[in-house]
């Protein structure tokens, strides 16, 4: 029965009696994120390397002003801001940000920096994450674009191909529906906003949807990081093809 | 020899206090509440600890065990490192009483501000399991009051006056997806019940011994509704032309 | 030394806030009482959360040929026709109404296919009678109660201990209690007092029951006047779970059964089929129980003395579904998963049947002014009770007991409290501290247990009963010499000390009554007298309190009105 040290610090960045290893949560996704941050802004101000045959990079699709008529800065700064704000507004990329980047928490049961004032989301400028919806509109229009995109990189001379870049295109299309349609706003938008399916008009219908959603919605971090990287590749590849350093392999 | 663990527990009240080692014996599929009895009826009989059910269906034992909030009676020895001192501490958001009693009175407090279930006028008692499934996930929970416990709004920001806290957030999710629910509580949420200051970090949810997707399910489709009501202009456009009323509560 | 306590004043005082503390509650307050409500834990942790099965209630909703004569020839047969015929007719009666009006104020229980709420098969019961919500109705119905009392505006004292009730010239007058948390003493004045405390089955060493079922309020009445029943039918659950030794006696829920699990032996043989072929696994609880205790007593049972409890042949996804609370209680607790394998199980001390006599109508006790309802009452079981007839028992007699004290306390003038008796609670609730020997009210516990697990359990013989009798004696005298260490601040060990008074009080009724029964019938099984004896069909066990002793009388079954007669004769089945 002998009396050790004291109980527990007071709450200071870190402090917790917690025995794993809490950080290694965070750390990728620092690094993922980050990493994303500076290639996605150095490329977006390049301005250059965006296409190739029937390629286009995501980054740039659909293709606003390439000639400068009226914009005077990269096209891709036009286009990036709609998927910029969505995942920047998005329920899941909130939750990653503000542990790894505000330490708000940096786990659970650890302590954040001392005397900070804390508002959440209620005061500016967190408070617009409450427009989270409107960024998932544009975000389904992106998505036309894109399909249309991917659609178009199997047309070589208006002939059918396959190439590398094809499924590139087409498989980043494809995870990025699959995130934005488990998005939570979505789920709400589909049906969870009925208190009851059963007496609403197209309950049945809309009680199905909003289960499929909810199914989705149960992977959206799964889809929000796979998405994340499919698209950055998408636009490294066409950036590396339209810059010569690699050769598109014809697959058909 | 019967294998042994050492259990750091602390010992005080509201004025301090420190923690304490006991040696215990393991049994075979012991918890850590079954480890506190021990200490009770062999080594420090005024050890305060909070209990019924010894099977973690009335939410009464929480505690911090090796720095995680969990229920003591549904945390196996066996599931810890035995090596090491085991530390079971008393929640740290909420005032302490003594030991591992803690003052749990505030979530009591901020209960009574929420309004009850009051039927849609005239609903006949149908109710499709359908509408029921999602509701009933939230109706599982036993009030252990982890997941308040470990919100950083609370542990952290001692938000108590502003914010509800993860807990009633379910019970309301509960209520205003109740399919015969005539009520509307978003003016609430957004106003008195602080849940802007959710930054849907989940801990909550990671804590949660009923396994409820406190974050997914309750949280933010209530954010949903709120934005519904009071941020998003077209629907609020759109309930303005269907003349729906706004009953704040 | 008497300004030591606060006071408060009610119309209605309840003590206990489980199922039938709340409903009672509910209804005084919409009488316009007053009310206040003491409870041990903290608001909705009563025992009520952890009833798991279901509340039965003919409500034919999945069955139509229900109806309350079925239910009430059920009950009765249940419990062997020792029931009070008119709170078996009454609870029969008045449970649907119960039930529907839990729905109205918020309660979801599952559903039919045509929306209306669900029901499930049940020992003992003739029809799918269960209303339920998957294996937690029990929490449904204390959060459904405790919100809608806190929004009528209840009083809750919560983790305040009552330890004496005060009288006045031999009507209740109020309660003397302490708060667990600080150790202050409170002083409640009132005109009428509800019991409702629960059970007993901490005196037992494997039992379903928490800290708080240690006979509080059997021990209150009976020391307050009043006269217990009953007491000597105390059921053991066959189904408690038996490995790992920390989980022992933690309930499996008859649902289990009533989904269809099945019940094996060692051998791999179903061995109902021996005992109850009927019925089956569906049988009584007092039937299975003794099955499951001769089984494993004549070498056929499981690796650590249980039998096999099987519900994996069910698509896993079902069990989950319908058994969410078994399915992680196995799989955390005891490493089993219950849509692959068998559990392991067998009896566990579960619930008293026995309790504070009252009367049907109004549930008051023998003395005015003191009412009782939900396990601390007696009369609906009998001999034995039927599951999910607890739930519905809370609600019908706790809305009646509420509605009758409320009553009372409209007719009668205020009592006065005696300061005389106030100080000798104090005195002897604060006696502990001044004892100097070494003897721990944890040691006297653990030996209390053993005694009443091993000479009052399921089979009883007259030897052990007069042994037990004699070693409750020796356990009364080290209780009373028990100290305490520590302060009055949250001090488990005095709690302890109080709530060992209450269980030595109950477990000598126990003991009494069930040294008297000289037959077996329901719930207690003698050994010496292994049939049913039509003399003791008639007559009740009655205990009271008179001149510092323990007295034992007993007392003929009320006669049952001729229509009833008829119910219980139809169907002979
Ligand atoms: C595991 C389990 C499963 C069950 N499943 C079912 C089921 O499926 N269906 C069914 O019908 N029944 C079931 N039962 C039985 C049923 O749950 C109980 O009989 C019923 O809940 C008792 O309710 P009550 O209101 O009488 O008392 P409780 O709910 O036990 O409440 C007692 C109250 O009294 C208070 N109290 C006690 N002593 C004092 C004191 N001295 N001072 C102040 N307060 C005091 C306690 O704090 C508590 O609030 C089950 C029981 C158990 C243990
Ligand atoms: S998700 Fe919200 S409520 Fe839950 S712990 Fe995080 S901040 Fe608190
Ligand atoms: S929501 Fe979960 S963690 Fe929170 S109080 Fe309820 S059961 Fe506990
Ligand atoms: S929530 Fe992640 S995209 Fe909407
Ligand atoms: S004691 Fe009931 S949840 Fe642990």
């Amino acid at each position: 029965m002998a009396d050790s040290p004291p109980v527990l610090p007071e709450s200071r960045l870190g402090s917790t009696l917690r025995r794993d290893s809490w950080w290694v949560e965070i750390i990728p996704v620092v690094v993922v994120l980050g990493g994303f941050g500076i290639y996605a802004t150095l490329r977006a101000f390049e301005g250059t390397y965006y296409s190739w045959g029937p390629y286009i990079s995501p980054f740039y699709s659909p293709l606003i002003d390439p000639q400068h008529h009226w914009w005077p800065f990269s096209p891709a700064l036009l286009i990036l801001l709609g998927p910029l704000g969505f995942r920047a507004t998005c329920y899941y990329y909130r939750k990653a940000y503000y542990r790894a980047f505000f330490l708000d928490p940096p786990a659970c049961a650890v302590g954040e920096p001392a005397n900070r004032k804390y508002r959440g989301e209620t005061a500016f400028p967190f408070i617009l994450q409450n427009v989270h919806r409107y960024f998932l509109y544009l975000a389904v229009l992106f998505l036309i674009f894109l399909w249309k995109d991917a659609f178009r990189s199997f047309f070589f001379d208006s002939r059918f191909g396959v190439g590398v870049g094809s499924i590139v295109l087409t498989l980043n299309v494809a995870l990025l529906t699959l995130y934005t349609f488990s998005c939570h706003s979505l789920r709400h938008l589909a049906g969870g906003k009925l208190d009851c399916f059963s007496c609403a008009s197209f309950g049945r219908a809309r009680f199905s949807t909003w289960r499929g959603v909810s199914l989705l919605n149960e992977r959206h971090m799964l889809f929000a990081w796979s998405s994340l990287i499919s698209v950055g590749f998408a636009d490294f590849y066409v950036r590396m093809v339209a810059c010569g350093a690699i050769h598109d392999l014809r697959l058909l | 020899m019967m294998k042994e663990a050492t259990l750091r527990v602390f010992r005080g009240d509201s004025k301090g206090g420190q923690t304490v080692d006991y040696r215990v014996p393991i049994a075979p599929g012991m918890v850590v509440l079954d480890a506190l009895h021990y200490i009770q009826g062999h080594l420090a009989p005024d050890l305060a600890v909070r209990w019924n059910c010894k099977a973690g269906k009335c939410g009464s034992c929480s505690a911090e065990v090796n720095g995680r909030p969990r229920l003591t009676c549904k945390t196996r020895m066996d599931d810890l490192p035995v090596d090491q001192p085991i530390t079971v501490l008393p929640m740290k958001s909420f005032p302490r009483i003594k030991d591992l009693v803690t003052d749990v009175s505030w979530n009591y407090r901020v209960n009574r501000k929420i309004p009850a279930f009051e039927p849609r006028p005239g609903v006949e008692w149908k109710i499709s399991q359908l509408d029921v499934d999602r509701v009933q996930e939230f109706r599982k929970c036993i009030e252990c009051f982890l997941c308040q416990n470990v919100c950083h709004v609370l542990r952290e920001h001692d938000k108590m006056e502003q914010f509800a806290g993860p807990r009633f957030f379910v019970r309301i999710a509960g209520l205003e997806m109740h399919p015969l629910d005539g009520r509307d509580r978003a003016g609430l949420l957004k106003d008195q019940l602080g849940i802007g200051f959710c930054n849907i970090t989940k801990c909550c949810t990671e804590v949660c011994p009923e396994e409820i997707r406190i974050t997914d399910n309750a949280i933010i489709p209530l954010k949903e509704r709120v934005v519904d009501e009071f941020y998003d202009p077209l629907t609020m456009l759109f309930r303005k032309f269907r003349g729906d009323k706004v009953q704040s509560v | 030394m008497t300004a030591n306590y606060e006071t408060r004043e009610h119309d209605v005082l309840i003590i206990g806030a489980g199922g039938a503390g709340l409903r009672a509650a509910l209804e005084a307050l919409a009488q316009g009482a007053s009310v206040g409500v003491v409870c041990k834990s903290l608001l909705g942790k009563a025992h009520t959360v952890m009833a798991e099965g279901g509340i039965a209630a003919a409500m034919a909703n999945v069955d139509p040929a229900d109806n309350w004569k079925t239910h009430f020839r059920d009950t009765m047969r249940g419990g062997k026709f020792l029931n009070n015929w008119r709170m078996a007719q009454l609870h029969a009666q008045e449970a649907p109404d119960r039930v529907r009006e839990l729905e109205q104020w918020g309660a979801l229980f599952d559903r039919t296919e045509d929306g209306a709420i669900l029901q499930r098969a049940f020992g003992g019961h003739t029809f799918k009678r269960l209303c339920h919500v998957g294996d937690r109705t029990g929490l449904e119905m204390i959060r459904t109660l405790q919100d809608r009392g806190v929004h009528q505006g209840i009083d809750v004292y919560m983790e305040c201990t009552v330890t004496r009730l005060l009288t006045d010239g031999g009507r209740v007058a109020g309660a003397f209690a302490y708060w667990r948390e600080t150790g202050r003493l409170i002083v409640f004045k009132a005109k009428s007092i509800v019991i409702a405390t629960g059970g007993i089955g901490k005196a037992w060493r494997v039992t379903s029951n928490s800290w708080e079922y240690t006979g509080d309020g059997m021990a209150l009445a009976c020391e307050a006047g009043a006269e217990l029943m009953d007491m000597e039918f105390v059921q053991f659950h066959p189904t408690g779970m038996v490995w790992p030794p920390g989980v022992q006696g933690i309930l499996v829920t008859e649902a289990v059964r009533g989904e269809g699990g099945i019940l094996r032996n060692k051998v791999g043989e179903r061995f109902m089929e021996r005992y109850d072929p009927k019925r089956m696994e569906l049988s009584t609880r007092d039937v299975v129980a003794r099955s499951i205790y001769t089984e494993v007593k004549e070498g056929r049972g499981t690796e650590h003395g249980g039998a096999y409890l099987d519900i994996s042949h069910k698509p896993a996804e079902y069990v989950k579904k319908k058994l969410p609370s078994m399915y992680h209680q196995f799989k955390e607790l005891a490493d089993v998963d219950i849509t692959k394998g068998p559990m392991e199980v067998g009896p566990t001390c579960h619930y008293m049947m026995g309790g504070v006599r009252v009367d049907a109508e109004t549930a008051q006790s023998t003395v005015p002014g003191l009412f009782a309802a939900g396990e601390a009452a007696a009369g609906l079981h009998g001999s034995n009770r039927l599951g999910g007839n607890s739930l519905s028992d809370l609600l019908v007699f706790g809305r009646r007991a509420g509605l009758a004290a409320a009553d009372h306390a409209k007719r009668v003038a205020a009592p006065s409290l005696d300061n005389a008796q106030i100080e000798q609670a104090e005195k002897e609730l604060l006696a502990p501290f001044s004892n100097t020997g070494t003897e721990s009210p944890y040691a006297v516990h653990r030996d209390l247990q053993e005694v009443m697990q091993n000479l009052v359990g399921i089979y009883r013989t007259q030897e052990d009963l007069k042994k037990a009798l004699l070693d409750l004696e020796k356990l009364k005298a080290r209780a009373a010499k028990a100290s305490v260490e520590g302060s009055r601040l949250f001090n488990p060990g005095w709690h302890l000390s109080y709530d060992l008074k209450s269980m030595l009080i109950v477990s000598e009724a126990v003991t009494l009554s069930a040294l008297a029964r000289t037959e077996s019938r329901g719930a207690h099984s003698r050994i010496d007298y292994p049939n049913a004896d039509p003399v003791w069909e008639k007559k009740n066990n009655i205990i009271v309190h008179e001149g510092g002793e323990m007295k034992r009388r007993e007392s003929p079954v009320p006669e049952m009105p001729p229509d009833l007669k008829q119910i219980l004769a139809e169907d002979k089945a």
